[in-house]
């Protein structure tokens, strides 16, 4: 019997459809370049044009940084607060070495409680994040006020507020692009 | 999760090692970002190169967005300008006719102003233009207040040049790139800005408080003068921002001076013009002495 021609299924992508599924290898290049670019991307949102009066935006560098920390212990090596924090300060206008230090102690830290605390869930992970975000942007403010004059703390309590209340999204966003990335 | 068992890597010496290594890089890398930080504290335009070149990187988005945003806000005022066309068109008529006696007084004030000036042998430059530009971004996560300009050097911009926008003040441009120049804008703590009251002269200095709004203080001591919807302008005093740029508008009366909100919004200006500081040579002469930053006792 003749096959209408239409009927026929041509496969979209070839190579995928006749591969084998077995055995099949995570390519390296996905799974270094994810996890490195989202936070560079995430750092350059500030040059985006978003004004705002007070520092209102979330540290979004920052946010994912720690969603990848907290959601995948062992990923980011011990040290890569600084090179991730000074990308960070080329964008943020805070001086120069800033989140670099931030950063790096903010990941000491999660080391620590690492060793202490073992089986974490969520709120727990949240919470460390909190205390973390917090902690950075009042050292970010407090170095500022070294190099240049500053404004009061109590400025940043709607920025802390917010970021602290954005950090389960940076989870799930962290989550996708994990799935994606680890995924053959 | 809980973290993988990487803290006890077994009998094997290489992993213990490279555990340890790790360790070791993180503290000497946290210790070179406080060095680096110190020196960034001591010179704050010493890395200005860096933040000049990430500039650059994210500029051509970051224009793009902009052009976006502005025939966005563009469309609603066309729009709104559509509906309002009859009430708006009727208020404007009033509008003119009221101020075309204002108009008649002020140009024969200017002529005057120009015959005494004439008298006095009594010559300043005018607010001479260097380049318009358009604000790129801001600083919006951090809390100093600097904007990114879309022009640079390529346009004639260079360090401590005031900018302005049609509203009123911006800032003074602090580092310059190729095709960017970062702008410190007057709601900045570290800004300080030479200003008088519009009605008398009053001078005062303006302070940023880093959410919005400025801090006038008065140079004379005693109570505060201000009243609630005073007028600001630059002053002209120090020689970097010229005289009569509108500046702020007095919203609450302190103890010690007054809370103002600037004119000019970063973030609602289609355009701001870049000018040539006010005196410049005189202040050239003054920052030979004493330059920005350093405060230097002449010993005479």
């Amino acid at each position: 019997m003749k096959i209408p021609v239409t009927t026929i299924r041509l496969p979209t992508r070839p190579a995928r459809e006749y591969k084998s599924r077995f055995d099949r290898e995570q390519s390296l290049l996905k799974m270094l370049a994810i996890p490195i670019t989202s936070v560079a991307i995430a750092s350059m949102i500030t040059a985006l044009p978003i004004f705002t009066e007070e520092p209102m935006l979330p540290p979004l560098g920052l946010l994912m940084f720690l969603s990848w920390r907290l959601i995948r212990p062992g990923l980011l090596p011990v040290w890569s607060g600084v090179p991730f924090g000074l990308m960070d300060d080329v964008f943020s206008g805070q001086p120069f070495g800033s989140a670099g230090l931030l950063w790096s102690l903010a990941m000491l830290s999660i080391e620590i409680i690492d060793a202490r605390a073992i089986w974490r869930d969520h709120i727990q992970d949240w919470l460390i994040a909190a205390v973390l975000i917090a902690g950075v942007l009042l050292g970010g403010l407090w170095i500022a006020g070294m190099a240049h004059a500053a404004p009061a703390p109590a400025i940043l309590i709607p920025q802390i507020i917010l970021s602290i209340l954005l950090y389960p999204l940076a989870v799930r966003i962290c989550a996708r692009l994990d799935s994606w990335r680890l995924a053959t | 999760m809980a973290p993988p068992k990487h803290r006890r890597p077994g009998f094997s010496r290489k992993a213990q090692y490279g555990l340890f290594v790790t360790y070791v890089v993180a503290i000497a890398g946290t210790m070179v970002a406080a060095l680096l930080l110190a020196i960034s504290v001591a010179d704050p335009a010493g890395f200005s190169a860096l933040r000049a070149a990430g500039a650059e990187i994210t500029a051509p988005v970051a224009r793009m967005f902009s052009n976006v945003r502005r025939s966005a806000q563009n469309m609603n005022a066309t729009a709104a300008a559509y509906i309002n066309a009859g009430s708006q068109n009727a208020a404007l008529q009033k509008q003119a006719k009221a101020n075309r006696k204002k108009l008649i007084e002020a140009q024969a004030l200017r002529v005057e102003n120009a015959r005494l000036r004439g008298l006095l042998k009594f010559s300043e430059d005018g607010e001479s233009q260097v380049a318009v530009g358009r604000l790129i971004s801001s600083t919006s996560s951090s809390t100093r207040r600097v904007a990114t300009l879309s022009i640079g050097r390529n346009f004639g911009v260079e360090r401590a040049q005031p900018v302005r926008g049609p509203s009123g003040l911006i800032g003074r441009v602090i580092e310059t790139g190729p095709t960017t120049a970062r702008i410190l804008l007057v709601t900045d703590a570290e800004n300080l800005v030479p200003v008088m009251r519009v009605s008398d002269g009053l001078p005062a200095f303006s302070a940023g408080l880093g959410n919005g709004t400025v801090l006038i203080k008065p140079l004379n001591l005693g109570e505060s003068p201000f009243k609630v919807g005073d007028v600001i302008v630059t002053s002209g005093n120090g020689g970097l921002y010229p005289p009569n740029i509108p500046f702020a508008r007095v919203i609450k009366k302190t103890s010690d001076g007054a809370l103002a909100i600037p004119y000019a919004d970063p973030g609602n200006t289609p355009y701001v013009v870049v000018i040539r500081p006010y005196q410049g040579e005189a202040r050239a002469a003054q920052q030979a002495v004493a330059p920005d930053g350093e405060t230097k006792e002449v010993a005479e």
